[in-house]
């Protein structure tokens, strides 16, 4: 490791800290059954690498190093506890009965580690937890997010974020959890739930739900580092593939998705020539596993279809709005969730025009799910506009500018809503509320349609 | 972030020749390591340059060049795109790759669309297409 100075050694570590730390927390997850312990545990190994690496450079195999120096601890602490319970600690440490109190370490540690990663991301994500319980537990775990950096993420104060963290290890241990990735029907079950986190932790980034940014790309990165070494382990879950299908082709529209100021530019007004055709082509690759899986088509798979619709149209005119409908047709039947349908009519409006949209919006005017849902008002704003019914256009958009909480949305829908008195092209208007609501695939309002099997 | 590695070319590569199987088998679990931890985005080898073309621009001139190209140390032989959260991360991974010999494996970092700033709008890109148009006008004699 020479030519290395201490400067570049601190990052060094920190990226193999990066790489190693949720295989390391999950090893030793295994081995002492204690999420809380373990992670502490790692933490020491971390502190003793960046104590001895900078002298003495990074070892050749650092995994095993920060692995076998976490396991040391864990027998130096085993030997304290049972030390402090006066038990005949030297007797217990030479036995080789399991029941002695100090685990077999060194016998664990020569497992197979191949599902150290998954079972970290199955406790983290463990359904006996609230869903941002869970989501604040994967970046913690998965990511290596500082609490600071989830805080951020999530728009709440550290000390929220780190007593989220701590009565979510607290209720796992509480609940005795097991730490075994479990087999079949209830590997689905857990990896559903999995799902629903990824596609949470995605969303808060692909159209932030509240504050002054639009999008956070770095929450979208993590989701989609932690779906894609999901669909690599999990090849012939459909599901899996779908969510991973559907965060690429999002995430492919992330740079033209924001304007030169931070402003949204809505899906059918972004320059698709910005769009990042990598990523489009994993997405649709991934699609199309997702769909030899597995007919009919499940939620993930279905939202990631219509995403794929949107990728193949090269203008925002040559979408297949009929194919979309049927998609959210499916869609609607599957999870009879009110949101889809207000994607759907959205659909149907480009589809079959406004009027066609207008009477399936009003059917859900007095959907209690959707009171205070600010894509509600803006949809049927803007097929009112589209239909030349200005005045009560404008009363629907600015009741949606007063909903939103995102600065950046509320600053659109008020922006449209002095516009539309004035406005000379509804029609053009109309389009722009394409992003906001129809397109399913990025719109906010999935966020409160987990996925799920 | 986004890097791209680039693998250069020796004169076994230009040859042809095919790395030895113990090398493959290496190779391929270190991509295989690669798609597990969602860092590889992609990534290929490439063929010898006595398969390659150059296009070479002079005014409205092209010029088409056919390979083989000499000094195989510029060569590139093959690369990979990995998604990674910063460069330190990507030399960790580049340092277990099973390479030997004295290589030296280049990782260059793809522009972010914050590095462009505003010049990324469409306006300014416009604007910015206009200008080297004049720019070019302007430098023929």
């Amino acid at each position: 490791m020479s030519g290395e100075g201490v400067g570049t050694a601190r990052s060094a570590i920190e990226a193999v800290w990066r790489i190693e730390s949720a295989r390391l927390i999950g090893g030793l997850v295994r081995i002492v059954h204690d999420l809380a312990l373990a992670e502490d545990l790692a933490q020491e190994a971390l502190l003793a690498a960046m104590e001895h690496w900078p002298s003495t450079g990074i070892p050749e195999n650092p995994s095993a190093w920060l692995m076998t120096t976490a396991r040391n601890r864990a027998v130096d602490q085993a030997r304290r506890r049972q030390m402090q319970a006066g038990k005949h600690q030297e007797l217990a440490l030479r036995s080789s009965e399991p029941s002695s109190g100090v685990p077999d370490l060194a016998a664990a540690i020569d497992e197979d580690l191949g599902d150290d990663l998954l079972r970290l991301i199955l406790i983290a994500c463990h359904p006996v937890l609230s869903t941002e319980a869970r989501a604040a537990l994967t970046l913690r775990l998965l990511g290596g997010l500082t609490t600071a950096e989830i805080a951020r993420a999530f728009l709440a104060s550290e000390p929220t974020i780190a007593q989220r963290i701590a009565r979510a290890k607290r209720t796992l241990a509480e609940a005795r959890v097991p730490f075994e990735v479990p087999r079949g029907g209830e590997l689905s079950a857990r990896l559903s739930s999995v799902l629903e986190v990824l596609y949470l932790v995605f969303n808060e980034g692909y159209s932030a739900t509240k504050g002054n940014r639009w999008t956070r790309p770095e929450l979208c990165e993590e989701a989609l580092r932690l779906g894609r070494i999901l669909a690599e382990r999990f090849p012939r879950e459909a599901e899996v593939h779908g969510l991973l299908a559907l965060m690429e082709l999002q995430a492919s529209r992330l740079r033209a998705r924001v304007g030169p100021s931070g402003e949204p530019v809505l899906l059918l007004d972004q320059d698709r020539s910005r769009w990042d055709q990598l990523l489009v082509h994993r997405g649709l690759a991934a699609l199309a596993r997702a769909e030899t899986l597995c007919q009919p088509l499940g939620p993930c798979t279905l939202q990631a279809a219509i995403a794929g619709a949107h990728a193949r149209a090269r203008t925002a005119a040559e979408t297949d709005w009929p194919r979309i409908v049927a998609l959210y047709d499916a869609l609607s039947q599957l999870t009879g969730s009110p949101v889809v349908e207000l994607n759907r009519a959205v659909a149907v409006s480009f589809a079959f025009g406004a009027a066609a949209g207008l009477e399936l919006v009003d059917a859900l005017a007095d959907e209690p799910a959707l009171a205070s849902y600010h894509l509600l008002p803006s949809v049927r704003g803007d097929l009112l506009l589209r239909l030349g019914r200005r005045g009560e256009a404008r009363v629907e958009l600015e009741r949606a500018a007063s909903l939103a909480q995102n600065a950046w949305e509320k600053a659109l829908l008020l922006g449209r809503a002095r516009a539309s008195l004035g406005a000379t092209s509804p029609g053009r208007t109309g389009e722009s509320g394409g992003d906001a609501a129809a397109a399913p695939s990025s719109t906010p309002g999935l966020a409160s349609e987990p996925p799920r099997r | 972030m986004r890097v791209m590695v680039f693998v250069p070319g020796d004169e076994n590569s230009e040859a042809g020749k095919m790395p030895s199987q113990e090398l493959i088998a290496k190779m391929m679990k270190f991509n295989e390591e690669l798609v597990k931890a969602g860092v590889m985005l992609a990534g290929d080898g490439l063929t010898p340059t006595s398969k390659a073309r150059r296009v070479r621009f002079s005014g409205s001139h092209r010029a088409v060049i056919d390979g083989p190209f000499a000094e195989s140390k510029e060569i590139v032989a093959g690369y990979w795109i990995w998604q990674v959260q910063s460069i330190d991360e990507a030399v960790e991974w580049l340092k277990r790759a099973p390479f030997d010999g004295g290589i030296e494996v280049t990782i260059r970092p793809v522009f972010e669309p914050q590095d462009f700033g505003r010049e990324l709008t469409p306006e300014l890109r416009q604007k910015e297409a206009r200008l080297r148009v004049e720019v070019e006008r302007r430098s023929k004699p």
